[in-house]
């Protein structure tokens, strides 16, 4: 998040897409719901889905999955043709205006009603909205991201707010939500291919040489490596030979799984580290037992940038050691050194080679969490991003064309398939389905179905269907109701006995790479 | 000695003798509060508005004839108010034994015994069982209601209808999931649904039995007993999704039992959802893999030792590098882990593989 999650409740404007914030993020939207109760903020959601925050919305814009690009750059169009563009903040701090202005000019608000469903006075109003108030907050998630314009997406979303002047100030933002509860430390870190800890690329010749005079080498590789959802098809063309697994189940959480488990058994050599026999780690020829996050001291970092303690409550099960413990050890059987005693010692080499972590310190986190860029040991930390200017210099603004999703109904596969989560689970149910609490609230997958469509196929609520896309085919219980429009239909992928991405595409972003797992072609049937 | 609270309008008046300066709309038990004189609440909690259904915060205001409920009567200019004197304190002991002799006494089969809110306050007021007798207007077979969500249990016979878990469910869940309904001290906590067959609005997030003072709401498959003399508490992060909400881990015996949280700290000042509050079983789950495992000659998985397992993958790890080099080994971090532990496994990969073939879940 440029912003943080206090600064909701200061917006005048709230703009939610592809998140469904009551059961993924539920901390958040109490935030949200307060902002409109108490302060009278204006709630735009645009979502397919009539989600729980559609209840306290002044709009709600259902667009057809898939085109996220065209209704903002809709919004944009009629800003920018009424005159209701912020002019001095994008003199001063961006560039790239022109070309963007160009591109929306043929998003005229009819246009786009044709692309997305959504009704051109909807469109209109919002944009009048969004363009007359001073503080607009804008907060989505993978609803918009995963799909193979997930980058034009998330690009067009900062060209909104940029254009608005949205950007810098408290109270305004381009706030993804993260999912998971160290996605953003993950990503600090350098757990990504091109990415070196602290951001810098992989091919930085200095950043590079400055990392590996910490880690005590004369070099490191500079070709950046592959993206998870490249991983597994390089194993099937046999460049991957060894595939090294930790605290993640691709064989349900990836999109076609049944692709993801062709590789998985082809791999030569595959070592899965867990806490539990996942659906991967019972593929693996050696699996490693990590200790559980109530067993391990160290830092989680949220979704709005703030490093906090996590604390080690019980001793780690069994034979059961931290991870970092075990790499460690791996470390050293591969001939290097790597002697740490503590999580907090692995903490102050981060600090040495994150710049902004480098004033971040366990004592420091004693008294509470500390949001990056904290550079010294003196700084409060930073609240929000971009204050005095953009990293790069002047703030980017891309033209967006928009283009449909990767792959579109037909007669053999006539509806559209979304997927997310429910508040009671959590991805593959690693953990939460064996809480028996939460398993008791939510036992089994649902299929939720417009009553029209379940009325054409001859289905009741609570009746199972069966669903299949040209990947494949599940079998789970009909949830008849108007969550979803006509031709769509929505489920979860927490549960293994109905796993959804057997059905989903794997198609990418081209950029991101990132799979498209909110939209794919089905069909679904009696049975 | 005046004290100061900084805001820009306030009010002048006198507790208990000292000057306090209050910011215009603050409550009597607010301003005291603020100058460190303790009135004592039962309803009363600082994370919602007034309920004042309690009338244990009773101080003398003078000039006024009735005492009046500190927690909801705001303090004027002028004011002179009393809140300690032997009225006060036989006023509060009569409302306290009123709420006692609805509830159950037999306080060590409790697990809230210790760290009762309503058991902390009637030994401060000097009430013991003998106080009252037997006298119960609710009777031991009482009729059992399902409450709104099945995985906690309502206790109608210790409930003492402060109406904390209903405002916190409307105030701060925005929901109204429960209400308070039936006669009189026959009262009780129930679901609020529009009609006998419309679904509950309840979310299960547990806000109520947060805030109840006296365990009335408790957790149904709560992970074991324990006493809270005997339970340790761990400041935490939670495991669960991006917001990052602060919680503590109740640990009785190396078990964890149960979750709480500080109301003033982290992002969450208290709250959290249903996976946050009931999501911990899993750690104490007999699935937990204890032991490493390689797969045998069979085929199949089996227990091994650590310097087995680890000795393997190094082997492995250098085998494949001798024979395809460093980009044929890929790792997987993990948006489970900390940092410390993907920070580590980055450079794994980055220096002793030499790849960098390296993601996590981002996508995902």
């Amino acid at each position: 998040m440029t912003n943080s999650i206090a600064e909701i409740e200061e917006a005048d404007v709230i703009v939610i897409t592809g998140t469904n914030t009551t059961e993924n993020h539920p901390i958040i939207a109490q935030r949200i719901k307060r902002a409109v109760e108490r302060r009278d903020a204006r709630l735009v959601v645009a979502d397919p889905r009539r989600i729980d925050l559609v209840e306290q919305a002044n709009y709600w814009l259902r667009q057809k999955p898939g085109t996220d690009v065209a209704w903002l750059n809709g919004i944009m169009h009629w800003i920018i043709k009424n005159n209701l563009h912020d002019k001095e903040y994008i003199d001063e701090r961006c560039e790239g205006f022109e070309e963007l202005a160009r591109e929306v000019e043929s998003y005229t608000p009819e246009q786009v009603e044709s692309i997305t469903g959504i009704p051109a006075s909807d469109l209109i109003a919002v944009a009048e909205l969004i363009g007359k108030s001073d503080k607009t907050t804008f907060l989505y998630a993978m609803g918009i991201t995963q799909h193979v314009t997930g980058t034009d997406a998330v690009k067009s979303v900062a060209n909104l707010a940029m254009l608005t002047g949205n950007v810098g100030r408290r109270g305004t933002g381009v706030n993804p939500l993260r999912g998971q509860n160290n996605v953003q430390g993950a990503c600090d870190m350098g757990a990504l291919p091109s990415s070196l800890p602290g951001y810098a690329s992989v091919a930085d010749d200095s950043a590079r040489r400055k990392i590996a005079a910490v880690w005590g080498v004369d070099s490191l590789p500079s070709k950046p490596g592959l993206t998870v959802t490249e991983m597994m098809p390089a194993i099937l063309k046999g460049e991957i030979r060894a595939l090294y697994v930790m605290g993640e189940n691709p064989a349900l959480s990836d999109a076609n799984i049944t692709h993801i488990e062709e590789a998985l058994d082809k791999v030569d050599f595959l070592v899965v580290q867990d806490i539990f026999l996942t659906e991967t780690a019972a593929r693996a020829d050696v699996v490693l037992p990590g200790a559980s996050w109530a067993e391990k001291d160290g830092t989680f970092t949220n979704t709005e940038r703030r490093a906090q303690r996590v604390r080690a409550a019980v001793q780690p099960l069994g034979s059961c050691y931290p991870d970092w413990r075990i790499i460690q050890r791996l470390f050293q059987l591969m001939g290097f050194s790597a002697d740490y005693a503590s999580p907090e010692q692995i903490f102050n080499e981060i600090r040495r080679v994150v710049p902004s972590y480098a004033g971040i310190s366990y004592s420091r986190l004693e008294k509470g969490g500390i949001q990056w860029p904290c550079p010294d040991i003196d700084h409060p930390g930073t609240e929000f991003l971009h204050a005095e200017g953009f990293k790069r210099g002047k703030g980017l603004m891309t033209a967006i064309p928009y283009k449909p999703a990767a792959e579109l109904t037909d007669d053999e596969y006539p509806m559209i398939l979304t997927t997310g989560r429910i508040q009671y689970h959590y991805h593959t149910g690693t953990m939460t389905r064996r809480c028996p609490s939460l398993e008791t609230l939510a036992p089994e997958a649902t299929l939720e179905i417009n009553p029209s469509d379940a009325e054409r196929i001859g289905v009741s609520d609570g009746d199972m269907v069966k669903v299949s896309s040209r990947r494949g085919k599940i079998s789970l219980r009909a949830r008849v109701s108007g969550m979803v429009e006509k031709g769509v239909v929505f489920t979860t992928f927490h549960f293994s006995e109905a796993p959804v991405n057997r059905l989903t595409n794997d198609a990418l972003d081209p950029v991101a790479k990132i799979p498209e797992l909110k939209v794919c072609a089905v069909r679904v049937e009696k049975g | 000695m005046t004290t100061i609270i900084e805001t820009k309008k306030k009010v002048q008046l006198e507790i208990d003798g000292k000057t306090v300066l209050a910011p215009e709309g603050a409550t009597i038990l607010e301003a005291a509060r603020a100058v460190g004189v303790r009135i004592p609440t039962l309803c009363y909690h600082e994370a919602l508005s007034p309920i004042g259904s309690c009338r244990v915060c009773v101080v003398e205001v003078e000039g006024v004839d009735r005492p009046a409920t500190a927690c909801n009567t705001q303090a004027l200019d002028g004011m002179r108010v009393v809140t300690r004197s032997e009225r006060l304190f036989n006023l509060r002991r009569e409302v306290i034994r009123m709420i006692l002799a609805h509830h159950p006494l037999n306080c060590s089969p409790c697990p809230k015994n210790g760290d009762c809110e309503l058991q902390d306050i009637a030994y401060e007021y000097d009430l013991a069982p003998n106080d009252f007798g037997s006298y119960s207007i609710k009777t031991e077979e009482y009729p059992w209601k399902e409450f709104s969500t099945p995985i906690l249990d309502y206790h109608p016979r210790r409930c003492v209808l402060c109406g904390r878990c209903v405002k916190v469910c409307k105030e701060i869940r925005g929901l109204g999931a429960i209400t308070m309904a039936g006669p009189g001290a026959l009262a009780s906590i129930q679901p609020a649904l529009a009609d006998p067959e419309s679904p509950s609005r309840c979310v299960s997030c547990g806000e109520c039995m947060r805030v109840c003072p006296v365990n009335a709401i408790e957790e149904r498959m709560g992970g074991g007993k324990g006493k809270p003399w005997e339970t340790e508490k761990t400041a935490t992060t939670c495991a669960y999704c991006g917001v990052g909400c602060s919680l503590e881990l109740n640990v009785v015996n190396g078990k964890v039992v149960g979750v709480t949280t500080d109301d003033a700290a982290g992002v969450n000042k208290g709250r959290l959802c249903s996976k946050g509050r009931f999501g911990y079983a899993f750690i104490h789950s007999g699935e937990r893999l204890g032991k490493p495992l390689m797969r045998n000659e069979k085929g199949e998985l089996e227990e091994t030792t650590w310097t087995k397992a680890l000795t393997k993958v190094a082997r492995e790890f250098r085998r494949t590098l001798a024979e395809h080099g460093p980009d044929s080994i890929a790792g997987l971090s993990s948006a489970r882990c900390t940092n410390e532990e993907n920070y580590l496994f980055q450079r794994f990969i980055r220096q002793a593989i030499g790849s960098n073939n390296v993601d996590h879940c981002a996508r995902l």
